[in-house]
């Protein structure tokens, strides 16, 4: 797909969490693994933004620490604007570094509370030679109004400002770089809710105003749906659905985005009926065979036990269940 | 504009949460006057030392054994705190000797901090078997009393250098050694510290921008692991400073020729029963000032930099 | 009208420092009946996790209660001596916090902490607390209770950590129980079970909850009256679904539409411009009102006490007093 700017296929990350070497030997245990992510692939198109949905375990922020750079994938194969990240093109990484940049989901740590605001805003900047001298604090100052504090916050430290005004410290620095693509790992899921509309309409302005291209991580289906174009589904560690954001709402193609949906709280207090929630996420070092999914779907069949479900296409985009795609849809009443 | 600017500054330090601190406790002024003072007397010593008692020519044997503020018979000199056995006025050995102990207690400090701040900045930041090395050699060096490990660095040094030149490197080799031996509690701490701030997000911010990793320890991180360094090197002062003492006490740190505080309290307890009490006295007094004033800052320092007792 | 369970009367609580006085709570009056649950809605920084400490008797020195009182069943709680106030904590309000991870003491089994809560403040032979205890976890729906009870903290899952806490808050049977951000640390499908759970044993043993939360999604699902905090003052009181579809204080009304739902189509979400003031610049006259966009001149100089705009339902502010006024 030539109008796809970030291509992510099989990607999968293990983490070794054996115990140490003398007490394996003792106790007479295995080496064990905790599988991160397995076997994800998607895409995102240039301008769109793709969210990437789950609770914990679910593995979306290692795969934005992957996509980014600061973990190693275990297998498969990323590809940004057209190079693939890996051993074989070792100027892939410097060459792309440029065109990316990520915001972090802690507004406390996300910025070296030593340092001055503006040195923190530069640093990208500095780091990739884009101006010098006098031009850096120009555009600086410029970021700071764009993203909504004054010029004079330059020399501030970042314990002087408040949390959503320590985000927009955050864009701002991720801004400096002129990157074409943002990694947003639950920008707003440590802001107050008055907060976080702000922080949220600033992003989708940057985005109309510099064509900028997220991907968006975050639990709250709500958020994802206000700012996604296509929405893709997590659970421990696969994709289990991917679909166009406001389709997914209406219908849900796979047991667990049902599921996700029931638990969120019915702000209208319409009433609506919903299906109590069964069981808890599984410990992801010993998943359940199968689909990872059937101890608590409630349409499970014995295939599921035993077979990983593929992708399977869907009107509203793919989803990874056996009962899901052309000959059934799980959309029940 | 720039006045103003000024006095901007100064009132910022003035009222910060440290200073404020500082002056709101009586311990820490006193404390802060008595070194200030220890200090600023060693410094000026070649000033307002009444003698030299490192001039060999300038000392008489006759003025030995004068109590303090009494005329010896002899020479008609008069000490203000006595002289020692060889004829030295001990104010002024005492001035000179504060100043060998903390040029040598500064020195060994600084020295234990550049190398345990690399060590644990390594460390922590790399993991793995760096590590594991750094921490099984901090590991052994613990296990030794820190003089056992100062007389050995002694003992090797004096293999090494050339009898014409001991002297004049004593004072280096005493740095040394007190430093090596006080290194590892200044890597464990910043090593802890590295571990936690490494998985900060705005580490994690640098590495995306693909800052150097050497970059990001020494800009992003040091700043961020020093508060309890600070700490630590005052009190590792106090104990370099005591170090030094007790080196010289036992006679292998600084030459016989340039006494320190210890020196002057070895010398001071051979004599301490048969009368010459102040050849000890005057000595262990500024030695035990010292030292306190010194620990009783770091003490100080610790709470005013915790953040949960604000 | 039955007697209020919990009666909190122009609750105000400083926090000296050395730049002044800081008033967390400033005037805070609210009434929780016997069995109903109560939302304490609020942004950081408004006073809800203040006011629940304050009720239990757990706000760190310098902090104090400065003003108003707090009577639980009739009886004065806010100036008990430490002894007395230790005795009513457990027995009488039990209190459910945040972190599950911290709430339990890592070192002792689930069986120690929960047995030992209940014969703390119920008279019980060792056996007859441990099958209580039993019951208990058995009830807040951990699977397998008699042989889990055995295990230690970190045995367990998140969820499954909070359903425990939530046991043991309710093992002295206690009257009131404070959920002070129960949910907060959890994923959103185990919320709506913690939720379920913490409402359901609730209900049972006729305690009365006060819910201290930031999401209004989990109040609209559970509770029977909120109030919304703003700046140390309450801003709104009501039954959670008038107050919710209609709100009549500007900031409750802003706070409603900044919310993104799974319903609503707009491509901007509406927000509230600027942020809560903090304690030590808090404006004259109505706290919100340099952010609210109907403010006329009587809300800078006069601060609106709670109007009532209809039953059981109260507002802070002068547009309500307005409104009545040219209705009558």
């Amino acid at each position: 797909m030539t109008d796809s700017f970030i291509k992510v296929e099989g990607l999968t990350r293990h983490f070794d969490v054996s115990k140490p070497w003398l007490n394996r030997v003792i106790e007479r245990e295995e080496k064990s693994y905790l599988t991160a992510t397995d076997d994800v692939s998607f895409e995102i198109r240039k301008g769109e933004t793709f969210a990437l949905v789950g609770e914990s375990g679910s593995g979306k922020s290692t795969i934005a620490k992957m996509i980014v750079g600061l973990l190693a994938p275990s297998g498969g194969t990323i590809e940004i604007a057209g190079r693939r990240i890996g051993p074989d093109d070792p100027g892939a990484v410097a060459a792309v570094r440029q065109r990316m940049q990520m915001i972090f989901q802690d507004p406390f740590a996300s910025l070296n509370p030593r340092w001055r605001v503006g040195d923190i805003i530069a640093e990208p900047m500095r780091t990739f030679g884009i101006l010098s001298g006098g031009e850096v604090m120009r555009e600086v100052a410029r970021l700071l109004e764009v993203v909504g504090l004054s010029a004079a916050d330059v020399a501030k430290f970042p314990h002087e400002f408040s949390g959503g005004q320590r985000q927009r410290i955050a864009i701002a620095r991720a801004l400096s770089s002129r990157p074409e693509f943002i990694v947003c790992d639950e920008p707003t899921s440590a802001l107050d809710v008055s907060v976080q509309a702000q922080i949220l309409n600033l992003m989708r302005d940057l985005q109309d105003e510099f064509g900028l291209t997220y991907l968006l991580i975050s639990h709250d289906l709500s958020v994802v749906r206000h700012m996604a174009n296509r929405i893709g589904v997590l659970y421990l560690g696969r994709l289990v659905e991917v679909a166009d954001a406001k389709r997914l709402f209406v219908e849900p193609q796979h047991p667990y985005t049902q599921m996700l949906l029931d638990a969120v709280p019915d702000l209208a207090l319409s009433g609506r009926r919903r299906k109590p929630v069964t069981g808890e996420i599984p410990n992801p070092i010993n998943p359940p065979p199968g689909c990872a999914f059937h101890p608590r779907c409630p349409l499970a069949i014995d295939r599921c036990k035993v077979e990983i479900p593929a992708p399977r296409i869907t009107p509203t985009g793919t989803a990874a269940c056996h009962l899901a795609g052309s000959d059934t849809t799980t959309s029940a009443a | 504009m720039s006045i103003s600017k000024n006095t901007g500054r100064f009132y910022r330090i003035w009222d910060s949460d440290i200073a404020y601190s500082f002056r709101k406790s009586p311990l820490a002024i006193v404390s802060g006057i008595v070194a200030l003072v220890i200090v600023l007397a060693a410094v000026f010593a070649p000033w307002i030392a009444p003698t030299n008692p490192y001039d060999p020519s300038s000392l008489n044997l006759m003025d030995g054994f004068t109590p303090p503020m009494q005329e010896n018979a002899f020479s008609g000199n008069t000490f203000l705190l006595g002289a020692d056995n060889q004829g030295r006025d001990v104010l002024s050995t005492i001035l000179y000797g504060a100043r060998i102990s903390l040029f040598v207690g500064f020195s060994a400090v600084l020295f234990a901090m550049i190398l345990g701040i690399s060590a644990g900045l390594l460390a922590g930041y790399r993991g793995g078997w760096v590590d594991a090395l750094l921490m099984r050699i901090a590991d052994v060096q613990l296990s030794f009393p820190s003089i056992l490990i100062a007389l050995l660095i002694f003992g090797v040094a004096r293999g090494f250098i050339p009898p014409s030149q001991r002297e004049t490197m004593a004072i280096w080799v005493l740095i040394v050694a007190i430093g090596l031996s006080d290194w590892v509690q200044f890597a464990r701490v910043v090593r802890g510290a590295t571990m936690v701030e490494k998985g900060k997000e705005y580490v994690q911010a640098a590495r995306v921008i693909g800052v150097h990793p050497l970059r990001i320890l020494l800009r992003h991180i040091l700043p961020n692991v020093m508060g309890p360094v600070l700490v630590i090197g005052t009190i590792g002062l106090a104990l370099a400073i005591i170090a030094e003492a007790t080196l010289s006490f036992l006679g292998v740190g600084v030459p016989p020729t340039q006494p320190s505080l210890g020196t002057l309290i070895r010398i001071g307890q051979q004599y301490l029963f048969s009368g010459e009490w102040w050849i000890l006295l005057f000595p262990a007094i500024t030695l035990l000032a010292l030292a306190l004033a010194v620990n009783l800052l770091g003490d100080w320092l610790r709470d005013a930099l915790n953040p949960r007792l604000r | 009208m039955t007697e209020p369970l919990l009666s909190v009367r122009d609750l105000v609580v400083e926090f000296p420092t050395r730049r002044g006085v800081l008033r967390a709570l400033d005037g805070v009056s609210f009434d929780i009946a016997p069995g109903e649950v109560l939302g304490m809605v609020g942004e950081s920084g408004a006073g809800k996790s203040i006011t629940g400490a304050a009720i239990i008797g757990l706000i760190e020195p310098p902090g104090r209660i400065a003003g108003g009182e707090i009577r639980l069943g009739g009886t004065r709680i806010d100036n008990l001596p430490h002894e007395a106030m230790r005795r009513i904590r457990g027995k009488r309000i039990g209190m459910v916090f945040q972190d599950p991870l911290t709430s339990l003491n890592p070192l002792y089994t689930i069986a120690s902490q929960l047995i030992e809560t209940i014969r703390t403040h119920m008279d019980l032979s060792e056996k007859d607390a441990r099958a209580h205890a039993v019951g208990l976890l058995d009830r807040v729906g951990i699977p397998a209770a008699a042989r889990r009870i055995d295990d230690y903290p970190h045995h367990f899952s998140g969820g499954m950590r909070q359903r425990v806490v939530i046991a043991l808050a309710l093992a002295a049977e206690p009257e009131l129980v404070i959920a002070d951000e129960p949910t907060t640390a959890l994923d959103v499908s185990v919320q709506s079970q913690i939720i379920d759970v913490l409402k359901e044993i609730c209900a049972e043993r006729g305690a009365a909850v006060m819910l201290i939360t930031h999401d209004m999604g989990v109040i609209a699902e559970t509770a029977d009256r909120v109030a919304v905090l703003y700046a140390g003052r309450m801003a709104e009181v009501g039954p959670v679904r008038d107050v919710i579809l209609s709100p009549r204080h500007p900031y409750t009304g802003g706070l409603m539409a900044s919310i993104p739902t799974l319903v609503q189509n707009t491509d901007r979400l509406v927000q509230i411009p600027g942020t809560m003031p903090r304690l030590n610049a808090i404006p004259a006259g109505c706290a919100f009102n340099p952010r609210c966009e109907h403010s006329f001149d009587r809300c800078l100089t006069e601060r609106p006490p709670l109007i009532g705009v209809a039953p059981q339902h109260a507002a802070a502010c002068w547009l309500a007093d307005k409104e009545i006024r040219n209705d009558g």
